[in-house]
């Protein structure tokens, strides 16, 4: 076939893509229009403003904005767009909190671990899987010798820790802690003992009744009010403890999910073998159900990844609660949209990357079955 | 003797059972009862005392978003019903708002047409992956950033939008009005039952009747007529500017409608999800059979479509409207006098009774989930399969 042959073809192609999508009917055709001319006013109105028209770190004069002063938009007013010198300005903070920042290279190795820790659990057909799995169960250590410090490193308080490193860790921790306690109140809930089932289904049923910001409120205040005079956790753990708490209960029923699913003959079957409850439910159970129930857990993930953003409320300063103490300094301030259209875009990030990563699972589970 | 009663106690299923059970229950009465010992200590070591007495004292403070008249002297039992109130009222506005949404994106998100498509998709994909909190604060600022009241933005002459709310005009009922109001109820009850007998009509007959144009006109007409009848007893009264605040009308606070605009645009994203995944689960030989009945589209869509799509979407919509509910306690961040900000915020700290106000502030809102998950339910038991085990 000539290359000639080979366009008409293709191009015909093209053509009945774009009548069949975009011009089928006149309604159609009218239709399309009209979108067009809404992509092209909304994505030139926020093209303009986040890129063309926006200062990043000099403005229109060339010269380093240093306060917002100098933005081009607050020097000619109406002409310019964002003034993104804030972003720049607060980067560390977004980044590590108050963190001393010589310290700082502490933090960015742990965010550099971090998918090396997860990728073991997340993806199962990887060369050396074995040994990322045995790091994955080291990482918590390494991190919190890392973080808070230790013999040979120095000690950096929780009340220092803030922007994308509180967010990961109240995610990451919050997930980690849940999830084993997840397992236990679904099997919980499905025990045939009515004393432990109850207490599981009130459990799950409570938290999944009321409000995270409750139980940030609840473990912020009454907490210290709970334990002994000695014990003292500060806010960073009042607020992981509230968080763990919340997210078992989604997860347990995430869980339950992939429980109810497996046939009672794949029990059964294990019983007649001998298997004791525990033998069943490690080695023949939970393998399958799990498997079925991990794109909901992952969906209670990202729940929970965007739910960190309330500590803010209870005085934490994660990503949002940086972005609003930047605000509220006075060289800084009104610069509303680029805090926070960047804090969007950072939990956007990592939420979109976790959809996609569930949808890449469902879909894989699908052509293992059939 | 002894070994075999262990023996029983470890390998008998039952009596293994009630073991365990009798361990846990000890654990959880040990554990409970340490907690409250030590709470009690604490509370009476930081001289703060408890009970609900404090219910019945003045609260001190102002709420500016209300139902039903407030002012600092009043208690805080009714500074909670307020923010009860108000909890409420932007939940049910929520949800309805977002029902509105999340119906036209998922719609639309199945449309042939490509661009259309995908304008939805991105919607959906930007403002599900965003938190809620995030998103009612940037709506909020954006809102905070209209023009001052002396340069508002007039729409219509009479309504003003301004950084400091949406200003209306307030109806004023005049005598009389109570009859319109409740001709309007009469025509909307008279159309539920002349719905109930053309339809069964229709079933007797086969002759197909315009019931909703019928009933339109009614509910539509009838107190028309009758508000021209009882002499046009409505009146508006207008917002006017003067000094530097508006007179007059009604107002609604940016703080509401940016809790307005953040939840429900949020929730309608995961609502146009369930909605798309309900329509698609309909199976293609349903419509296909409809057609070749020779069935018109919107028919196919109300009458065959829709009424199997929901038996699937009643449920994950029953839990986004729980998600919302909860999601409103977030109001705590811009200024929305909810239940949390005004009863769980202020209250609490001019009172100190931190474990009492916590307890009737999660009780109410399990009250609130409770209630809803069961109106759903009956709801979903009314679409479902019917005689269908």
């Amino acid at each position: 076939m000539s290359s000639t042959a080979i366009q008409i073809i293709s191009r015909s192609k093209y053509y009945n893509w774009l009548v069949k999508n975009l011009f089928s009917t006149w309604v159609n055709t009218i239709l399309t229009v009209i979108a067009l001319i809404f992509v092209y006013q909304v994505g030139s109105f926020f093209l303009n403003w986040a890129i063309f028209d926006a200062d990043f770190r000099y403005n229109f004069q060339g010269e380093l904005i240093i306060d917002r002063g100098f933005c081009s938009k607050n020097i000619v007013p109406g002409e310019y767009g964002a003034c993104w010198a804030i972003i720049f300005a607060r980067w560390n903070q977004f980044m590590y909190g108050l963190y001393p920042i010589e310290e700082a290279w502490r933090v960015n190795l742990i965010y550099a671990l971090l998918p090396l820790a997860i990728i073991g659990i997340l993806f199962d057909k990887i060369p050396f899987r074995r040994y990322f799995i045995y790091f994955t169960f080291i990482f918590p250590f390494l991190a919190y010798f890392m973080l808070y410090g230790g013999p040979g490193l120095s000690v950096v308080g929780t009340n220092k820790w803030g922007g994308l490193l509180v967010t990961l860790f109240l995610g990451v921790t919050g997930i980690g802690l849940a999830f084993p306690l997840s397992i236990l109140l679904a099997l919980g809930r499905r025990s045939k003992m009515p004393i432990i089932k109850s207490l599981c289904v009130v459990f799950i049923e409570f938290i999944r009744g009321v409000p995270l910001i409750t139980l940030l409120f609840t473990a912020n205040v009454m907490l210290p009010l709970f334990l002994p005079d000695g014990v003292n956790p500060d806010n960073l753990l009042r607020a992981l403890v509230a968080v763990t708490l919340f997210q078992s209960a989604y997860m347990a029923e995430a869980i339950r999910g992939g429980l109810q699913a497996i046939p009672r003959g794949q029990v059964e079957a294990a019983q007649s073998l001998g298997l004791s409850y525990w033998q069943t439910t490690r080695k023949i159970v939970l393998p399958q159900a799990l498997k079925i129930a991990i794109p909901p857990i992952v969906n209670t993930c990202i729940g929970l990844f965007k739910d960190t953003s309330l500590v803010l409320i209870i005085g934490l300063f994660d990503l949002l609660g940086i972005g609003r103490a930047a605000l509220a300094d006075m060289t800084w301030t009104k610069l509303y949209y680029e805090v926070y259209v960047f804090i969007s875009l950072v939990f956007f990030i990592f939420c979109f990357g976790m959809s996609r990563y569930s949808l890449y699972l469902e879909k894989k589970l699908k052509t293992d079955n059939s | 003797m002894q070994t075999n009663f262990f023996r029983k106690i470890i390998f008998d299923e039952k009596s293994r059972s009630l073991l365990i059970q009798t361990l846990v229950i000890g654990l959880f009465a040990l554990f409970i009862y340490l907690i409250t010992q030590q709470t009690a200590y604490n509370l009476e070591k930081r001289g703060i005392s408890s009970g609900f007495d404090f219910l019945h004292i003045s609260a001190g403070y102002d709420i500016s978003i209300r139902l039903i008249p407030f002012t600092s002297e009043d208690t805080h039992l009714r500074a909670y019903f307020v923010g009860l109130l108000n909890t409420l009222m932007i939940a049910v506005c929520g949800c309805f708002l977002a029902t509105i949404i999340g119906f036209l994106v998922g719609i639309i998100r199945l449309s042939s047409n490509w661009l259309f498509r995908n304008i939805a998709y991105v919607y959906v994909e930007f403002t599900r992956n965003v938190p809620v909190l995030v998103q009612i604060i940037l709506y909020y600022s954006i809102l905070l950033n209209l023009p001052k009241i002396k340069q508002a933005i007039v729409i219509f002459d009479n309504f003003y939008l301004t950084n400091r709310g949406f200003f209306s005009p307030s109806p004023i009922f005049k005598d009389g009005f109570s009859i319109v109001a409740w001709s309007l109820v009469i025509a909307i009850i008279f159309s539920f039952f002349l719905k109930i007998f053309l339809k069964k009509k229709q079933e007797d007959t086969g002759k197909q009747y315009p019931t909703f144009m019928i009933n339109s006109a009614i509910i539509i007409f009838t107190p028309i007529i009758f508000y021209y009848i009882m002499g046009m007893p409505l009146e508006f009264d207008s917002p006017v500017l003067k000094g530097f605040n508006f007179k007059g009308g009604m107002v609604i606070r940016p703080e509401f409608l940016g809790m307005l605009f953040g939840l429900s645009i949020y929730t309608a994203a995961f609502i146009s999800e369930t909605v798309r995944s309900g329509i698609i689960s309909v199976s293609k030989g349903q419509r296909e059979a409809s057609q070749a009945l020779g069935l018109k589209s919107n028919f196919i869509m109300r009458l065959i479509i829709i009424p199997q799509a929901l038996r699937v979407i009643i449920p994950p919509l029953t839990s986004q409207y729980l998600n919302l509910t909860k999601n409103s306690s977030l109001g705590i961040a811009i200024g929305y006098a909810d239940l949390v900000h005004g009863f769980g915020g202020i209250s609490l700290n001019q009172t100190g009774r931190a474990i009492e106000i916590m307890m009737m502030v999660m009780l109410t809102y399990l009250t609130i989930s409770l209630t809803i998950s069961f109106f759903m339910n009956l709801y979903n038991k009314s679409v479902q399969f019917k005689g269908n085990a």
